[in-house]
């Protein structure tokens, strides 16, 4: 019973996780239809945000859960500006340019901090007993952050003013363009609040694996391939997706041990898209957010 | 028939590689030709990817994917056949089955570019963090290691039928350009044939394409296969150049790198993109021994400047300028003649 | 005459959008090198009912039957792949690509090389594409490049022609050569064309089938159809 236990909280934290490391990048794929292959770069920038602040003294807490996503989500509100909004309706120059910035980003932070890990944040809050198994209370945290996360997601698209725009411009951008919406401004702060999200990623996952100049790599299969088998959908895709994906990832690791659990991830993926090419909500849920 | 390019351009310049082939060892030097190798594979990789995109607008952003499984398959293949002829099919084959089998969830299920982008670059991701992960003595196949982040060895290419003949590294280099040049005149020929002009067409208008009868999805999981072959050959030639393969040639990086040549080079030939290796391997490897400027900075700008400033490539942005011009000097001399037979008429 | 064989059939074919029937039950019939045009004011269905025979929507139910193979709900090129040559509304053409590559592309994929060539040289003649030969289809103006879809239709020898508003933004000169054009196709092989230039119509046409609301409503001779109130009712969308 222990081990059950144990185990689902496990399986629970994968999902957690995998939601957490794509929902910045599922809302600015789901508002935009843009994938931004820089999003490794703004989890990157997330962890070092921490790591620089909490290095000055500023405390863990505060740089984890403001510090990071206001300083990545200003570092995305220059690139759409400089560069993403010249780029619209040009799919895949939009793709190409994100890479090269992605490549920027890790140039520049290699150039700064060097190549290799300078601090490392211990992950704050101990242990938890559950019987004879224990479990990292930091991760019992993070999976309470994500339900939060996703909540406020929810609660920001179904009641302000900002969330029903957003949800008029994923129908139709052309129609709520000629609403009168400004789907530039839209589009803008989007991408910020997505960076956002990636960055408030990178500061919490921070204290777990250390920063890196080229982590972004770690995180982004994964978040691509949850957001692609979600959908467009922002709240449902990303959810349904790593529920389903994150389960097998998680089932399969325990069963062979994590080298084989992305292998399964990105199979499940692939025989997904290959039933559903638009996504899982763009099969089932086609009014979802 | 323009756009689709001619056979005899690919020979002219078939010769040109040719003519480098044979004055190249008395113009560089002994350590340059051990490099050129590795230069040359890449350049096959750039290659394939200005086939599979530039012509079948196939968005593969992953073609470092194929690269790798043929640099692992002739690895692993080479140490324990022991020899290197045989290995290299093997490689071949390996990338494009694998292709072949990726191909086929991806152009069955109607998976549009952009989604078609981020898989194959995921694919990539995915066996980058599973190679690394395999270094252990359990990890092996026949009697090949496959050494996790350290990589595993790659035997030289040997004499065809004799594994005990290693070539000298003069002789891979031959063997290696008359590789590239073949692999370049295949590809050159391709896309005139039938195959390639429908090719063409999907790229242009896939479901006008659609209309007019062609199976699209079979045309593009061919070329896909086929430029991934292509890939695998020249992974071959880059662990044989490096001796050895680490994940690494699976990395974000690596399929940057061939995106960025194809970019540079221009997309809608085949010869650009090759010479934007060449061009650019030896940039950042001069780049590489300072320490000011980081190798990943520099590509990244090239990247972001030539999406925004030059996105036909450096290539097609030449022929163009040249065309013009000679277009410009067509219509004043024109306009010459005219004014001149006026004058006549006047006179 | 004896009646010729069917070649194309729906059995009651229906698509619906939602709440919309835009197709409704249709039952409709082709023989062998009939010339068929389908009209109807907008909304009538004609153009999803082309849609669903052209494999580029899938019909809610019903079937589609092409030379007494089911065809309902198969892929395009599939349907193209029994030898019919399609041309959809909006003009659809490689834009990068010059007019001969376009016509070559769709010759080639029933005849050989040797072949192929004969039939583009001769549907250039025919056509009077001459001019614009090599050009980029891309910067042609809106009549030359629905010329040279239909160069596309001629060149492949399809033995079933789907025309969708083949006239559509043409200059009378050309809707006049485009007329003259399906009529020559027709010697070889069977239509059906949808359109909305009465004239064109007229100057083409032996059987008119009249879409309303969905389902058919008459299909007669042209001047039968124009002669009856209710059908000019219909067609010119007069209320009274």
């Amino acid at each position: 019973m222990d081990l059950f236990f144990s185990l689902a909280l496990q399986i629970l934290y994968g999902i957690a996780n995998l939601a957490l490391i794509s929902l910045g990048l599922a809302i600015v794929f789901g508002m935009m239809r843009v994938i931004n292959l820089a999003h490794g770069e703004f989890i990157m920038l997330g962890g070092y945000t921490v790591v620089v602040a909490t290095n000055n003294g500023v405390n863990l807490w505060f740089a984890m859960l403001i510090l990071a996503p206001l300083v990545v989500g200003l570092i995305g509100l220059i690139v759409e500006r400089c560069l993403i909004q010249w780029l619209y309706g040009r799919m895949i120059d939009t793709l190409l340019a994100t890479w090269g910035l992605s490549l920027l980003f890790i140039g520049i932070i290699t150039s700064i901090f060097g190549a290799s890990t300078s601090t490392v944040v211990s992950p704050p809050l101990g242990t938890v007993t559950i019987g004879e198994y224990t479990s990292s209370g930091y991760e019992l945290f993070l999976i309470f952050v994500v339900i939060v996360l996703l909540a406020l997601v929810y609660l920001t698209l179904k009641f302000t003013s900002l969330g029903l725009v957003a949800r008029a411009t994923m129908q139709n951008s052309d129609m709520s363009a000629c609403l009168g919406i400004s789907t530039s401004k839209i589009y803008m702060v989007t991408f910020s609040l997505g960076a956002a999200v990636s960055g408030l990623a990178g500061g919490l996952l921070a204290p777990i694996t250390g920063v890196l100049p080229n982590i972004g790599v770690i995180y982004i299969a994964k978040a691509f391939i949850t957001v692609i088998s979600g959908g467009s959908a922002i709240l449902a895709g990303t959810t349904s997706a790593s529920v389903l994906l994150g389960g097998v990832n998680g089932i399969m690791s325990y069963i062979t041990g994590p080298t084989f659990g992305e292998v399964a991830l990105l199979f499940t993926a692939i025989i997904l898209l290959r039933l559903m090419p638009t996504g899982i909500t763009g099969r089932f849920f086609r009014k979802s957010q | 028939m323009r756009l689709y390019g001619t056979f005899n351009g690919t020979l002219v310049i078939a010769g040109l590689a040719i003519i480098f082939t044979l004055i190249a060892p008395s113009v560089f030097q002994f350590f340059t030709i051990i490099t050129l190798t590795q230069v040359i594979g890449l350049s096959i990789l750039a290659l394939s990817l200005a086939l599979v995109w530039g012509f079948g607008g196939i968005l593969c952003f992953g073609q470092s994917a194929f690269f790798g499984i043929g640099a692992y398959a002739y690895s692993v293949a080479a140490v324990n056949i022991g020899g290197s002829t045989g290995s290299i099919f093997i490689a071949i084959l390996a990338a494009a089955i694998f292709a072949a089998i990726l191909g086929y969830f991806i152009f069955y299920g109607k998976v549009s570019d952009v989604y078609l982008a981020v898989i194959t670059l995921t694919v990539s991701l995915i066996l980058y963090s599973l190679m690394r992960r395999t270094s252990g003595p359990e990890y092996k196949i026949g009697k090949a290691l496959l050494g996790g982040f350290n990589g595993t060895g790659s035997p030289p290419l040997n004499m065809p039928g004799d594994g005990s003949a290693m070539l000298f590294p003069m002789q891979t280099f031959y063997v290696s350009m008359a590789i590239l040049i073949i692999a370049y005149v295949f590809t050159g020929w391709l896309v005139t044939t039938k195959f390639g002009r429908v090719c063409v067409s999907i790229r242009e208008n896939e479901v006008r394409t659609e209309l007019l009868g062609y199976d699209t999805r079979l045309y593009k999981l061919c070329l896909f296969s086929i430029s991934s072959g292509i890939a695998g050959l020249g992974g071959v030639l880059f662990c044989v150049g490096v001796t050895r393969v680490t994940p690494d040639v699976f990395s974000l990086g690596q399929s940057a790198l061939a995106i960025i040549w194809v970019i540079v080079g221009g997309r809608m030939t085949l010869i650009g993109p090759i010479l934007a290796t060449f061009v650019l391997y030896f940039l950042t490897s001069s780049l590489g021994s300072q320490q000011i400027f980081n190798a990943n900075l520099v590509l990244g700008i090239i990247l972001v400047v030539f999406v925004l400033i030059v996105p036909n490539g450096v290539v097609p942005t030449i022929m163009n300028w040249f065309e013009r011009r000679r277009a410009k000097r067509y219509a004043r001399q024109k306009e010459r003649r005219m004014k001149l037979r006026k004058h006549r008429a006047i006179g | 005459m004896a009646r010729r064989e069917v070649v194309v059939e729906t059995r009651n074919l229906s698509m619906h959008f939602g709440g919309v029937r835009a197709v409704d039950n249709v039952d409709f019939e082709l023989r062998e090198k009939e010339l068929r045009c389908l009209i109807g004011p907008n909304g009538a269905g004609k153009s999803t009912f082309f849609k669903c025979l052209t494999g580029q929507l899938r019909p809610t139910s019903g079937d589609v039957v092409i030379q007494d193979i089911i065809m309902t709900g198969r892929e395009s090129h599939e349907i193209a792949g029994l030898g019919v040559g399609i041309k959809t509304q909006v003009p659809n053409l490689f834009d990068g690509l010059t007019a001969v590559e376009n016509l070559w592309l769709s010759s080639r994929r029933w005849h050989g090389d040797r072949r192929a060539n004969t039939l583009v040289k001769e549907t250039i003649d025919r056509l009077e594409l001459g001019e614009i030969r090599s050009s980029i289809v891309g910067s042609l103006a809106h009549g030359q490049r629905q010329m040279v879809e239909l160069g596309m239709v001629v060149a492949a020898e399809p033995w079933l022609v789907l025309l969708d508003e083949p006239a559509a933004g043409m200059t009378d000169e050309e809707t006049f050569k485009t007329a003259e054009l399906v009529r020559e196709i027709n010697k070889t092989s069977a239509l059906i064309v949808v359109e909305h230039d009465m004239n064109f119509i007229r100057a083409i046409s032996d059987i008119v089938t009249l879409f309303h609301q969905g389902s058919i409503f008459m299909e007669d001779k042209m001047d039968v159809i124009s002669a009856d109130p209710q059908a000019r009712e219909i067609y010119l969308g007069h209320k009274t």
